[in-house]
């Protein structure tokens, strides 16, 4: 009974960020702008967004002729924050089988290696995930949504992108396409129990994707025509992000990537404090939880909260993801970003970790990410500092459209709220 | 009303009459650390009790807490400056996993979950904690100073939960909280009925869960009738003289030990404080209804992510609700969370909200957990001052473990268990800059990090990592 009226109460959500709505025309005045770009930080500042783009930063700006006027008095306001690596619209309940679809288990589901990279998670998407309702009220505006290797699953995932998180029904922008491969003690059981048979299947693998000839007729053909296909365009400048946490598993992948010609993204990353001069030379960017600082397997041994810090300092770019509670609490990397911050990293470099350099990370460095003209009006109007864990976003907007800050969550909490003393 | 009889009942302690005389065959050889007396002065003071002093000072002496107050005099006690910094009684996680699910997560380390019978009240976490659990450090440098280590929820009823102090140690017994009650670990819902249901035998279902409970207190109630009736026999025995014995008159011959039943007998004579894993607001209220039936107390229900829906009775009949601020999703009995659970659980008269972690990271941040959900709950128009949420993460949590007569609050007479926080321990940046352990400082932020405390991390390739 109150389950159904639940679902009656979610219609009006799900109506409210309908996807035939036109975006809109807003003036924010008189906000704390955090640009997140090369303006840094802008008090008293003016946004205006028309069409959905922002389209002037600055101060005293006129409104466009019929934009909603909407007075920040000072409140923060950032460009919307960068869920991390999730499973957000492909994963409703985690134990149940039935709304999950992220991890696919090919060939005997017994840990046979059987690497289908023309795997894409992106087309199990649901819009109306309450999953996405509950992040986009923390000011998650966009995630990438990735296939996991399940136990007994490949190394090789399969494809992800990054879905904006407005209820659309084609939330993908195919620029940020990227392959996702689990490499080191997690994934062992997927390729013959030992990481050096992961780096050989990958090889393997690569070779057949290769232009030359190939043995077709062969019993140790690993990929499908399709797949082949799909990893011959990740190899040529395509992008591979690899889950993997050991510094010795990292350099592996740096000279597999540079042998290969894949453009890598190191997810993860418990060590990678420990090749930060590698890792900033060649420019590859590490999704990492701040709040990493256990020892959880061997391969994560000297895992430490100031990771996020002395990576920055070498230069090296830095997003940040839960890896604990990826999905239903992704937004919880707004806290764990706070904690980077108490931890060394500079409150700048640990807002751009959220936006700039995940867009940057993962091809929509032009789309989305900064507060800056010509960028989409993803915005997020907080009433406070957006790290501290007792702020919260007060306004969230995906395309100029200012989106409801209702969820599932309030609506319970409303039907249960106690009377007032 | 019971008579020792030294080395032929040992089995007896249990039956709830004579427990306080009863010895601990794993007694705690938990010894306060040698202390100075520590004056903080200048601070503002949440003390667990639900007052906050502004400008105040904390003096401990002996490992206890003398005064909070302003003006203090020091009388020798080394003297800290709490200038723009709070302090607060030492965190308490009632819900931890440490020790018994260490990381690294191996394989040959997994001794939280007895799962080879859904009702395996005779084991105990204390006997599979492993004390060089990295986890230990790292919680107390997030101002943990007391925590309850508990059995998993694979089980109905797991076993016997421990209580120690979050000290370094090489046996579980330095650490072990001298005097605690065990707890008494059980679960409702999706985890038993899945790990047996998988196994083609009971509980497969919700009906075979209640079943399982019902059983198990049915035969703890038979097996307390049956030490009853050998006691009974052992006393008119005994009255019969004290002189030389006719051999066709042994003394009775008492039951056979059950340690299953032993612990359930217990936690029924109130000797052990029952904890439940108990997600949602209908199980619960049948849980409530088992301890009805059997004659135990709930001490407190964990994760309830629907407890607000049923806050009223769970503060009526004085059950606490040790819940996490925002987890949510991770199974269907965990769909219904709301960020103001703790809050809505706090709110009635008598509502006992606690914040835990079942998380060897959680519980490094419990004190921002609960700031979420403090924040949450006055956004839903409760009056929730810092002073009465921090009882969420200290005295509440106390109260659960049956030692809030002892630790939980800064009250005078009480543990020296403090934690200098740099700042406002309800903001994402603030630390525990100081921990005291029965006065003694055993965390200092700002003295350059040495050797890890767990032996495991020595020598492993971790330098630059502290």
């Amino acid at each position: 009974m109150h389950f159904a009226g639940a679902l009656l109460l979610l219609v009006p959500l799900v109506l409210g960020v309908s996807p035939a709505a036109t975006a809109q025309d807003v003036l924010i005045r008189g906000a704390k702008v955090h640009t997140a770009g090369e303006r840094g930080t802008l008090d008293d500042a003016d946004v205006s967004i028309r069409g959905g783009r922002i389209v002037e930063v600055g101060q005293a700006l006129a409104a466009p002729p019929g934009a909603t006027v909407v007075e920040a008095a000072g409140r923060p306001l950032t460009p919307g924050f960068f869920g991390g690596i999730t499973a957000i619209g492909v994963e409703e309940i985690s134990l149940e089988p039935s709304t999950v679809d992220n991890s696919p288990t090919h060939g005997d589901g017994k840990g046979a290696f059987e690497p289908r990279p023309e795997f894409d998670v992106t087309r199990a998407f649901n819009p109306d995930s309450v999953v996405i309702g509950v992040n986009r009220l923390e000011g998650v505006t966009h995630a990438m949504v990735a296939p996991s290797a399940s136990e007994g699953g490949t190394v090789l995932a399969g494809q992800g992108a990054v879905a904006r998180l407005d209820g659309r029904w084609d939330a993908f922008a195919p620029a940020s396409r990227t392959l996702f491969v689990d490499l080191g003690a997690r994934a062992s059981q997927a390729s013959a129990h030992t990481r050096a048979a992961q780096f050989m299947l990958l090889e393997q693998a690569v070779g057949e994707a290769r232009p030359g000839p190939r043995p077709l007729d062969s019993d140790f053909r690993l990929l499908t025509p399709q797949g082949r296909a799909v990893l011959a365009r990740y190899l040529s400048g395509g992008r591979i992000a690899f889950r993997v946490d050991r510094a010795a598993d990292i350099r592996q992948v740096l000279d597999f990537a540079s042998a290969t010609g894949a453009k890598p993204v190191i997810v993860g990353g418990a060590q990678a404090w420990q090749v930060a001069g590698l890792l900033a030379k060649a420019r590859v960017p590490v999704v990492l939880d701040p709040l990493s600082n256990l020892p959880m397997s061997f391969d994560q041994l000297g895992a430490t909260l100031e990771n996020a810090a002395r990576l920055h300092e070498a230069g090296v770019p830095i997003v940040f993801t839960n890896l604990i509670t990826p999905t239903h609490n992704a937004y919880q990397v707004r806290q764990a970003a706070g904690v980077a911050v108490a931890h060394g990293l500079p409150w700048d470099a640990a807002l751009a970790a959220l936006t700039r350099v995940p867009a940057q990370t993962f091809g929509l460095g032009a789309e989305l990410g900064e507060i800056a003209p010509g960028r989409a009006a993803d915005l997020v109007l907080w009433s406070g500092d957006p790290f501290e864990v007792t702020t919260v976003a007060e306004q969230v907007w995906i395309d100029g459209r200012a989106q409801s800050m209702r969820s599932r969550q309030t609506e319970l909490r409303d039907r249960y709220r106690p009377a007032s003393p | 009303m019971r008579r020792i009889v030294a080395g032929l009942v040992s089995g007896l302690w249990v039956l709830g009459c004579a427990h306080a005389a009863a010895p601990d065959p794993y007694p705690s050889t938990y010894r306060a650390p040698a202390s100075a007396p520590t004056l903080i002065r200048n601070a503002t003071v949440l003390d667990g009790a639900g007052r906050r002093f502004d400008g105040a000072d904390v003096l401990m002496r002996d490992g206890r807490i003398v005064a909070v107050g302003a003006g203090l005099s020091p009388d020798g006690a080394t003297i800290v400056d709490g200038s723009g910094r709070w302090v607060t009684p030492g965190i308490i996680d009632v819900h931890s996993h440490l020790g018994v699910y260490p990381v690294p997560e191996l394989d040959a380390h997994q001794d939280g979950n007895e799962a080879t019978d859904p009702v395996t009240a005779g084991v105990w976490a204390e006997h599979g904690v492993w004390p060089q659990d990295p986890g230990f450090e790292t919680a107390l440098e997030g101002g943990v100073t007391t925590m309850q280590i508990l059995p998993g929820s694979a089980n109905l009823i797991g076993g016997r939960g421990v209580t120690v102090r979050n000290v370094r140690a090489t046996t579980y017994q330095e650490m072990k909280f001298p005097g605690a009650p065990h707890g008494l670990k059980m679960a409702c819902g999706e985890n038993p009925k899945r790990v047996y249901g998988g196994q083609d035998r009971a509980p497969s279902t919700r009906m075979g869960n209640v079943a399982g409970y019902r059983q198990a207190f049915a035969d703890a109630q038979d097996y307390r009738e049956q030490w009853r009736e050998y006691e009974q026999e052992l006393a008119a025995w005994e009255r019969k003289g004290t002189g030389r014995r006719p051999s066709d008159d042994p003394a009775p011959v008492p039951p056979k030990r059950d340690l299953r039943l032993e612990t359930l007998v217990a936690a029924m004579a109130g000797d052990i404080q029952v904890h439940i894993h108990c997600y949602r607001a209908d199980e619960m209220a049948l849980m409530l209804d088992l301890a009805r039936e059997f004659g135990f107390r709930v001490a407190a229900f964990h994760h309830g992510v629907e407890a607000y829906k049923l806050a009223g009775r769970l503060a009526k009949e004085g059950v606490c609700g040790a819940l996490w601020a925002d987890w949510w999703g991770f199974k269907i009995e965990a769909y219904d969370a709301i960020w103001e659970n703790l809050a809505f659980v706090d709110a009635p008269e008598g509502g006992c909200a606690i914040v835990h972690s079942d998380s060897a990271a959680g519980i490094q941040r419990l004190n921002q957990e609960a700031a979420k959900a403090m924040e949450r709950g006055r956004r839903a128009g409760l009056a929730i001052p810092p002073e009465r949420a921090i009882r969420w993460i200290t005295s509440h949590a106390a109260r659960s473990l049956g030692i809030a007569d002892r630790v939980g609050t800064l009250e005078p007479g009480r543990v020296a268990d403090v934690v200098l926080w740099s700042g406002d321990p309800f903001s994402v940046y603030a630390q525990a800059d100081l921990v005291f352990v029965d006065g003694a400082l055993a965390y200092d932020r700002a003295r350059p990090r040495g050797a890890p405390e767990s032996d495991f991390l020595l020598g492993q390739p971790i330098g630059g990592a502290r």
